[in-house]
């Protein structure tokens, strides 16, 4: 196999596998937002790369737009949830995800 | 040379986002987290993006990362660090189900690709991309007018939103 966009796409699948593992496995609020950016990140990579990789795609760029909106999503989504784990801490003096479960039936 | 710099930077940023998962300490995660952040505008840059390399230092290894530090300084509990939950085994699991099936994917599927032409084919010498990618976001036609704005519009309600929920209530 040749380099090309396979290499890209498991690099990506292996980044999203860790961040899975992370965002599932972790106690700690700020560790799981942490393993979600990787997520997204590895999102990214494939998209970027299709992008370049793909036949229609490579002139028009529409994998780097798709690319850019995310980022855009990602800022967003680190900002209300950094916010929503500090309104948590400032609640319960903790950020485990374990301790919050005051929703639990 | 590009298949050169893909596998230094591979290696680093899958070693850097082990290390964000498997580090006790918070903030060395997050300062690897920066790292990786970096090494993934590095291989924007080997896929010809050079206008989202820059975006990535910018908004990830910039922006996010310090408001990460920032939120880490302000909910650390030193003692207690960053351990794993009840569902360590299940979530290492799913997430190698979750692998496989990828991989199995991508390795099974023909692409269309773009064989036979190397790198540097769609962007003329000296230019970048940062003008295609004003064209593909703006085109009269075919362009992402509408979610361009609508992106705008959840910048701002994440803004008032974050504001909203961190401020002080007595």
């Amino acid at each position: 196999m040749h380099f090309g966009l396979e290499h890209y796409l498991i690099l990506s699948a292996v980044m999203f596998s860790i961040g899975l593992y992370g965002a599932l496995a972790k106690r700690n609020a700020v560790a799981i937002l942490m393993c979600i950016e990787i997520m997204l990140n590895a999102v990214n990579i494939a998209l970027v790369a299709f992008s370049r990789y793909l036949l229609p795609d490579h002139v028009l760029l529409t994998g780097q737009v798709f690319a850019i909106f995310i980022i855009t999503v990602a800022a967003a989504e680190a900002a209300v949830g950094l916010a929503i784990i500090i309104a948590i801490y400032q609640s319960r003096q903790s950020v485990d995800v374990e301790q919050a479960d005051s929703m639990k039936g | 040379m590009v298949e050169l710099a893909f596998w230094i930077l591979a290696l680093i940023m899958v070693g850097a986002a082990l290390a964000v998962v498997l580090l006790r300490d918070v903030f060395r995660a997050a300062l690897l987290l920066i790292l990786c952040f970096f090494t993934i505008a590095g291989i924007y840059i080997t896929l010809n993006a050079d206008f989202l390399a820059a975006v990535q230092v910018l908004i990830y290894a910039g922006a996010i990362g310090i408001l990460l530090i920032f939120a880490i300084m302000l909910t650390r509990n030193v003692k207690e660090g960053n351990p794993f939950g009840k569902l360590k085994i299940s979530a290492f699991l799913v997430s190698l189900l979750v692998f496989a099936t990828i991989v199995g994917v991508v390795v099974s599927t023909d692409w269309a690709t773009v064989t036979g032409v190397s790198q540097g084919v769609e962007v003329p010498v000296g230019s970048g991309t940062t003008g295609s990618i004003a064209t593909a976001l703006f085109d009269q036609s075919k362009g992402f007018v509408l979610p361009f704005e609508i992106a705008s519009v959840v910048l701002l309600a994440a803004l008032i939103g974050a504001i909203v929920l961190v401020r002080n209530r007595r």
